[in-house]
């Protein structure tokens, strides 16, 4: 426990000692307002509701989830840290989570300063607050799900760009598997069965009731047990290749 | 007194390449061992299976009574470990570092507060405490490393050339820190240079090839040659014996 709560402390502070954590909101705040209010019509809708701006939420953390994980472990590697860090007296299993939680309290951090979109709104008209509430949990607990992925990839390399391009390639598949195109394919000759089990993989299956504000516990079992199979893998992963 | 660290015929292999061969050796506490080799002799990766970052291939590492396989926590307590290049976190401050450390140590208290501030002013790095780390020179890196292993007075200290990058003085002080270190902990260091065997080991350990060639004092190291010189010794033992296997 003790070890966890070190490395996170580390890990979180890292952020933002370098420009990396700025240059991130930065972006992310940048992305969130023009998605909301161009492609997303939030002026023309006349709705006072989020919907707009949740909307575009998995698409936005598909790019920049995977800039945040690139480097959760391919640093380590490269810069030999791991080394040191593997030969400190702490579990791969607290390290693996400190590492992770670290990187969502950063996401949650991003994700709370988009509230002037929240004002916005409140000013505008009268949206149903706890639909905004629930949907900010949903969005956060979806980036928690592309995280896990892209922390996992991590440790699979010590170059940052490939941890980046493989991360972003599985998160998109994570969340194209529950479009029609991709059903089409399985739905000619696949049981209903298959159908459903691929399109339960997807995010935006999980994301659609979030983002109306309706938190399903089949939802949160489904991001819990992708977050902890991948975490999973990663600590499997550094187990055995801490070395190379 | 007790051995804290016991290897029994430890071999690394990675695929083809065979980096360790049964090697055995024992450190007592109050030894300092002075652990010698050609490049790529399997210094390092010997190093790294005892403070638990390589697994062996087979053999085993007893540290402090602790099997490093089935009890790695308890080893990595016991142990301060200055791994090859002294690796670091960067963009963190030398001071930020060493209480990331004491906080993975968990020194509480006053303990923590003293120990950091002996280790500060022993290895002297009072000037770039508020520096971050990769902007520090070679030498001052190397001594961060140093004072992170040495920060919660571990019985064994297992360091991977500690004066490489140094300059003569710094070498000199850290020799002195050593030694003064010695009496009561088992320390295993790695070197290239021959004189360092001579000013602070009490034990050298020769291996090649990683096949361990010789295990002695230094003045029976030094006795290997017929001009009484350590280098010619070394050059004696690691290249005839390559010649015959």
């Amino acid at each position: 426990m003790n070890g966890l709560l070190s490395i996170y402390k580390r890990e979180f502070t890292s952020y933002f000692v370098t420009p990396v954590a700025y240059v991130f909101i930065v972006i992310f705040l940048f992305m969130t307002g023009v998605f909301t209010f161009y492609l997303g019509a939030f002026y023309e809708s006349n709705q006072a509701d989020l919907e707009p701006f949740f909307r575009f939420h998995p698409w936005l953390y598909l790019f920049l989830i995977p800039a945040i994980s690139m480097r959760l472990w391919s640093d380590e590697r490269k810069s030999g840290s791991i080394e040191l860090l593997m030969t400190l007296p702490v579990s791969i299993t607290d390290a693996v989570v400190a590492k992770y939680l670290a990187a969502w309290s950063f996401t949650a951090i991003a994700l709370i300063l988009t509230f002037p979109m929240w004002i916005t709104v409140n000013y505008l008209g009268e949206p149903d607050n706890a639909v905004i509430l629930a949907s900010y949990i949903g969005s956060l607990i979806m980036a928690g799900g592309f995280l896990a992925i892209g922390s996992c990839i991590s440790a699979l390399t010590k170059s940052q760009v490939i941890s980046f391009v493989i991360s972003v390639v599985i998160c998109f598949m994570f969340i194209l598997s529950g479009f029609p195109m991709v059903l089409d394919l399985f739905e000619s000759w696949a049981p209903q069965a298959v159908v459903d089990a691929v399109a339960s993989f997807s995010f935006l299956t999980h994301f659609t009731s979030i983002k109306k504000g309706v938190i399903d516990i089949r939802d949160v079992i489904y991001f819990a047990a992708l977050i902890t199979f991948w975490l999973y893998v990663n600590v499997v992963i550094i187990e055995n290749k801490k070395a190379d | 007194m007790s051995q804290a660290i016991k290897i029994k015929s430890l071999s690394k292999s990675f695929g083809q390449i065979h980096a360790v061969r049964d090697v055995s050796f024992d450190v007592n506490r109050g030894e300092v061992l002075g652990f010698l080799g050609p490049n790529g002799a399997g210094k390092s990766t010997t190093m790294k299976m005892i403070t638990g970052f390589l697994e062996p291939t087979s053999g085993t590492v007893e540290v402090d009574g602790h099997d490093v396989l089935e009890n790695p926590l308890s080893v990595k307590r016991s142990v301060g470990y200055l791994p090859e290049g002294a690796p670091a976190y960067g963009e963190m401050t030398v001071k930020n570092f060493l209480n990331f450390i004491a906080d993975i140590r968990e020194l509480k208290g006053s303990t923590r507060k003293t120990r950091l501030d002996e280790v500060i002013e022993t290895i002297n790095i009072q000037n770039v405490i508020d520096q971050s780390i990769e902007t520090l020179s070679k030498g001052y890196k190397r001594r961060v490393g140093l004072a992170q292993a040495i920060l919660h007075d571990p019985d064994i200290l297992i360091l991977d050339e500690p004066t490489d990058g140094l300059d003569p003085n710094q070498k000199h002080e850290v020799r002195n820190l050593i030694k003064k270190m010695a009496k009561e902990k088992a320390i295993i260091i790695s070197t290239h240079i021959l004189e360092e065997v001579d000013a602070v080991c009490s034990r050298a350990i020769i291996i090649s090839s990683g096949k361990l060639l010789f295990d002695g004092t230094p003045g029976e190291l030094i006795a290997k040659s017929e001009q009484g010189d350590i280098d010619h010794a070394f050059r004696n033992i690691t290249t005839l014996k390559s010649i015959e296997t």
